[in-house]
């Protein structure tokens, strides 16, 4: 009877995978809002995508090893300044990236996928190059360490609670500036319409660029999430690549609830069920549930009712 | 106002629309007829912008607008309202009108436009695809309006629309028209409708406009005859 675990063990078990779940949630939410923004809005499939998460990540070693060597009174501090430095980064090379590749595959959608397939090797190689093939992992500051106990049993890391916050209020400013905004209003009229969006006077060209950055921009912010998780290397990235199109379509992919929606099932899954399977074994159940999901619903968990 | 001359367009090698020369000043409302594949929308979507131009050149009040971009156009007062209607469904209708106002200083939505077409502020929180033909009609005539347009073109307004509904946009149209100094363009097939909103009427027929005539002198059996198959 229950696997041999007490009563207050399950609550204590459910607690903290359920918290561990939560932690995953949050980068793969982060991962996901950019892609669901580049992929769901404007239909580029971005398999390079995984590599501006990278970027972010690297950005913060950065920052941490230069405050460390010339600002040492600075590391209590730097973290914040340098996840808006990792926003900028990735922003600034994405921005790059649509300039020079994207905008001139719009209508190709198979070519878009090969060419960020070659983009994100030709990327992992740099920051291999770069930075060397082993994990690196910034000096975090004193406040990110340690964790909370509630009870005895319960132990919550306090990086995975910033690492949570830090979610919220990136997804609060994406939803923000995609409903409310003038921005937002110019992306999805030219997510829906492109030619007709030109046709009554928004710049779409700006717009898919800026989109296209943004979106790249938030994985970056993912990227230093990631980096109080886990270690960096240069494929740290592309190991999420796969899990992020997985909840941007189990989603819906033109909704970002949806996109919400499905990371949460899809973490909570993973991290419950890997705690009472192989880690192989909880992602192959999480895997075979979204198939049949699938089947069931093809066009995802959420989308938006309208006449055809 | 509009000068267009010598434009033609093509779809690849073949030409769809021949070295084609239309004036139109301020106050008038121009109807270009012909049957279906005659080059109306062609034309139309080469005016905006849509379909690149093929040779030719397009003024706005003396400012060639031929090589430019869509929403340059718009900036330089062109304004479209396609066949089809082509609103975006997922935004509401308020949201679909303030695409339009990507110029204007100030954002919100004037209430010269809820005035002329109320239905729209019935709908304002609807999404556009949940309107009928006719809402989404006049969605897409407030749209363009919005942009202040010196010149409004509108292709096929009355395609799958009720007849009655057809009389109010007619009067929409002419309501416009005293409200602003503006150039109206609309391509049609229907002719009691031409007649109550045009000035002139000009026939197109493979690419080329064949007749041409103002209003009072319109035989409308001579022009029925070019409109039927």
């Amino acid at each position: 009877m229950l696997l041999g675990y007490s009563f207050s063990d399950w609550g204590s078990i459910l607690a903290m995978q359920g918290f561990a779940g939560l932690s995953l949630f949050s980068v793969l939410l982060l991962m996901a809002l950019g892609l669901a923004i580049i992929f769901g809005q404007m239909g580029v499939i971005n398999m390079a995508h995984g590599e501006f998460m990278t970027i972010g990540a690297y950005t913060i070693y950065v920052t941490s090893k230069l405050t460390e060597q010339y600002f040492p009174a600075f590391m209590p501090y730097y973290f914040v300044v340098a996840i808006l430095a990792a926003f900028i980064i990735a922003f600034a090379v994405g921005y790059a990236v649509e300039f020079l590749l994207i905008r001139r595959l719009y209508k190709r959608p198979l070519d878009t996928l090969l060419a960020t397939w070659g983009l994100s090797l030709i990327m992992q190689q740099v920051f291999r190059s770069i930075f060397g093939g082993r994990e690196v992992s910034p000096t975090l500051p004193q406040w990110l360490m340690g964790s909370w106990s509630p009870t005895a049993t319960i132990d919550i890391p306090i990086n995975g609670l910033f690492v949570m916050a830090l979610t919220i209020v990136v997804t609060t400013a994406v939803l923000l500036s995609l409903y409310k905004s003038r921005w937002g209003l110019k992306v999805r009229a030219t997510t829906q319409n492109r030619s007709m969006a030109g046709a009554v006077g928004i710049n779409t060209k700006k717009i898919d660029r800026i989109t296209f950055a943004v979106g790249c921009g938030v994985a970056g912010i993912a990227g230093a999430a990631f980096t109080t998780i886990a270690s960096t290397g240069p494929t740290s990235g592309s190991q999420y690549i796969v899990d992020t199109f997985l909840v941007v379509v189990f989603g819906g992919a033109a909704s970002l609830l949806g996109t919400i929606a499905s990371a949460f099932s899809i973490a909570q899954a993973q991290a419950i069920l890997t705690f009472f399977m192989t880690n192989a074994m909880g992602k192959v159940a999480t895997l075979l549930t979204i198939i049949v999901i699938l089947m069931l619903r093809p066009e995802g968990l959420f989308t938006s009712k309208i006449r055809k | 106002m509009l000068e267009v001359s010598k434009l033609s367009v093509r779809y690849g090698e073949s030409e769809v629309v021949h070295a084609i020369d239309l004036t139109a000043v301020k106050n008038e409302t121009v109807a270009i007829m012909g049957r279906n594949g005659m080059g109306k929308t062609t034309l139309f979507k080469a005016l905006i912008g849509i379909l690149p131009t093929g040779g030719g050149s397009i003024r706005v009040d003396g400012v060639e607008v031929a090589q430019m971009e869509s929403y340059l156009r718009v900036a330089n007062g062109i304004a479209y309202v396609p066949q089809g209607r082509m609103i975006f469904p997922n935004l509401s209708v308020i949201e679909n009108i303030e695409t339009g106002l990507e110029r204007a200083a100030d954002k919100t939505i004037p209430d010269e436009i809820f005035s002329l077409f109320p239905v729209l502020h019935e709908m304002r929180h609807r999404k556009g695809g949940n309107l009928s033909g006719g809402q989404q009609q006049q969605l897409a005539i407030a749209r363009a309006l919005v942009t202040n347009p010196k010149i409004l073109l509108l292709d096929e307004p009355t395609e799958g629309i009720q007849p009655s509904i057809i009389k109010d946009i007619a009067n929409v149209l002419n309501e416009i028209r005293k409200l602003r100094d503006i150039t109206i363009i609309v391509s049609e097939q229907v002719l009691s409708f031409t007649m109550a909103v045009a000035d002139r009427i000009i026939v197109i027929d493979k690419g080329n406009f064949i007749h041409e005539d103002l209003r009072e002198n319109v035989d409308t059996e001579q022009i029925s005859r070019y409109l039927s198959v």
